[in-house]
């Protein structure tokens, strides 16, 4: 019982941080479902939705800046798809691509211009942040509420993609681009619905990891960022439970590792440090390329059909 | 209409790469301006200032340039052999990133500069010091505590203390609030932390130290505090950079970590003390080169010149508390004034040659360079801790090595 009080906090990490993974994850693997895209500027409109916050409460009370910075995050994804995606709808994939890394260092440097390249302390949202203690374990709300709230929006996501019509048009378009066209559905429609959604998502794990760790720099969307793109990889890219899933496994697994030498201490199974906390980061790109040697198409990846 | 977006789109992508580099070359380009004004004069010295305006030392290479720039707005010309000289400050930041130091050390040396200041952060110091070395130009570190900054060469100065020393008074300064068990946190790869960390750890015994370090880029410090707490740790040492230490403090105070937090030089800075202010259950302590309030005159004096510009007040991090970094830019200004006086030429050579025997009484204390790697001869450090009530630094002692 004292061990498992002792390691309680990891478990909690990990858990929230893998919510948070989680949230960045879907809005990676709806878009590659749909578009055949990577949108490598996914991480940084994550970040740029934690500036927001820092300016926007400076202005207005919070109650109004939590909806405001969510409707802009969304403009801001939807802007971005009809800027720089869009056009390029029948170029090449890697062109769409390339558009995507340019996306992104744009929004990188514009927050570097903006920001004058300092850390920005994210506003403490209320409620949310206030501290608990849980089975012994000192911790944030947020903490607790992040797979909570995650594990709602899925459900509610998968609700949508399986029961609306919407959804259905999703569905239709990520199976066949072409022929679902040429069915009537308007394309241009439900790829704007994917990256709404996306980015809403992003804003609300934005506002739950930085009231965790709350440091927003322009690169702070990078390393979340690509985190959840393992994720979204690890899971199989494409599935929206496959990218939650794989987000909890990275979440849990990389708190797991900075802590093992504790907890091998602990149980007496070495008597020093073996600095293994340090491969923490690493464990994580490991971890994808086991899978995807074993699994090409990662754990819950559909098995790509070749049609002749 | 499709060609017209596009080239729009290019258009956009071209002016990101621009926000991105006007970061690093606004300032010299203003200089630029203001130069040639001072160039019809006919005689102007240029001294370099080599300091991070961006990323994770961002905040602190900031503060450190303010405290040069005050320094050239009290004593903007300098006498050089019989004339009157001009001085212009260039600037180049290097990014906190060993990589970029490079070109930005590279701008300063095509810029034609007598003598270099900085860096804030000792990583930087020791990838640009070569380039310093090349092209002939002496530098003045001015709060790279390193000893690899200096060692070896002799074309890099330093103002400040070493880290073997600093580590060495913080281990005692730890024994004396009563630690038996250490927890160490540097970030990997960081010549800075992991360096002051072996200090640390050498002096306060290697079998009492628990040491972890973690890779660049993370934000989730939750594991390292909960690590701390389950090995039973009584004193929690991170000198980290500050960006990296908003996020542990607000960690340590969620987790309620229980133990005295310990950091280095970078620490001092009004950063840490809004990180830590009202979190009621940290206890924070740094070494530190001044402590504010130790020469009432330049306190006041220095204040008002931060008041009087909004820049300067956002660059001090949105408030006039005087941080021991830019009194150190300040003295480093005026040693840097000293060796050109004294060499009596503008010739980066002759100044090198001069800095040896330059001494100099500054806010900070009497400053001279002993004659084996130009490294300040120091002996104490002014321990602080955070008032986490009013979110001040109360001065604690002054501590030495011995």
């Amino acid at each position: 019982m004292e061990f498992f009080n002792a390691n309680l906090p990891y478990l909690l990490s990990g858990i929230s941080v893998g919510g948070q993974y989680a949230l960045i994850a879907i809005g990676y693997t709806m878009v590659y479902g749909i578009l055949r895209l990577i949108n490598f500027a996914h991480g940084d409109v994550f970040m740029v939705a934690g500036l927001m916050m820092v300016y926007l409460s400076t202005a207005v009370p919070i109650y109004l800046a939590v909806p405001l910075v969510i409707l802009l995050t969304v403009l801001l994804g939807f802007v971005i798809e009809k800027v720089a995606y869009k056009p390029l709808r029948s170029a090449p994939r890697m062109s769409v691509m390339i558009s995507a890394i340019g996306v992104s260092y744009l929004l990188q440097n514009l927050a570097l211009y903006i920001t004058g390249g300092l850390n920005k302390n994210y506003p403490t949202l209320p409620w949310i942040s206030d501290t608990i203690t849980l089975f012994g374990a000192t911790t944030r709300r947020v903490t607790v509420i992040t797979p909570i709230l995650t594990i709602l929006l899925v459900a509610g996501l998968v609700l949508l993609i399986n029961h609306t019509k919407t959804g259905m048009a999703m569905r239709a378009v990520s199976k066949d681009f072409e022929t679902s066209r040429l069915m009537g559905i308007k394309i241009n429609n439900v790829i704007s619905a994917t990256f709404i959604i996306g980015s809403f998502l992003a804003a609300v794990g934005s506002m739950l990891y930085f009231s965790n760790y709350p440091g927003v720099t322009p690169t702070a969307g990078a390393m979340p960022g690509l985190k959840a793109f393992v994720a979204a990889v690890f899971g199989g890219i494409g599935s929206v439970p496959g990218a939650v899933i794989g987000a909890f496994l990275i979440g849990i697994c990389e708190n797991i590792i900075k802590a093992l030498d504790t907890i091998l201490m602990q149980l007496g199974v070495i008597q020093s440090g073996l600095g293994l906390a340090t491969f923490s980061d690493a464990f994580t790109f490991v971890l994808l390329i086991v899978v995807l040697v074993a699994k090409p198409t990662g754990l819950f990846g559909e098995k790509a059909a070749e049609k002749v | 209409m499709k060609k017209l977006v596009s080239f729009l789109l290019v258009l956009l992508l071209a002016l990101g790469m621009f926000a991105g580099c006007s970061s690093s070359t606004t300032e010299p380009a203003d200089d630029g301006a203001s130069d040639s004004a001072a160039a019809a004069d006919g005689n102007v010295v240029y001294i370099g200032v080599f300091e991070p305006a961006s990323g994770d030392n961002g905040a602190g290479g900031k503060q450190e340039t303010l405290g040069i720039q005050y320094g050239h707005a009290v004593q903007p010309t300098v006498e050089i052999g019989g004339t009157e000289y001009q001085v212009e400050l260039v600037y180049a930041d290097n990014q906190s990133a060993n990589d970029k130091a490079i070109t930005a050390a590279q701008t300063l040396t095509s810029a034609g500069v007598s003598v270099v200041l900085g860096s804030y952060g000792s990583g930087v110091s020791i990838a640009a010091s070569d380039v310093f070395g090349d092209a002939g130009i002496p530098a003045i570190g001015v709060t790279c505590t390193n000893p690899q900054v200096t060692a070896g060469n002799e074309h890099y100065f330093r103002i400040c203390f070493l880290d073997p020393f600093q580590g060495t008074v913080l281990a005692n300064f730890a024994k004396e609030l009563g630690a038996t068990k250490a927890y160490c946190l540097a970030k990997q790869g960081d010549d800075y932390s992991v360096g002051l960390c072996t200090y640390f750890q050498q002096a306060f015994g290697e079998g009492n130290c628990v040491y972890e370090t973690f890779p660049e880029g993370t934000s989730d410090f939750s594991a390292y505090v909960t690590n701390a707490k389950n090995q039973g740790c009584d004193v929690f040492f991170a000198p980290t950079s500050t960006e990296a230490a908003a996020l542990i403090i607000d960690q340590a105070a969620t987790q309620d970590l229980g133990m005295p937090m310990l950091a280095a030089d970078t620490w001092d800075s009004n950063v840490i003390t809004s990180a830590a202010q009202g979190k009621d259950n940290i206890e924070l302590y740094v070494t530190t080169f001044y402590q504010e309030g130790g020469n009432a005159e330049f306190d006041a004096a220095f204040k008002e010149w931060i008041n009087s510009d909004e820049t300067n007040l956002t660059n001090n991090n949105g408030n006039d508390m005087i941080s021991g970094l830019s009194v150190m830019g300040y003295d480093a200004y005026f040693v840097a004034l000293e060796a050109l006086k004294a060499a009596g030429s503008t010739n980066p050579a002759d100044v090198m040659a001069a800095l040896w025997d330059v001494t100099y009484d500054g806010i900070t204390g009497h400053i001279e360079f002993d004659d084996v790697n130009g490294d300040a001869v120091r002996d104490a450090a002014y321990v602080k801790q955070c008032n986490t009530g009013t979110g001040a630094w109360d001065f604690v002692k002054v501590q030495y090595a011995e």
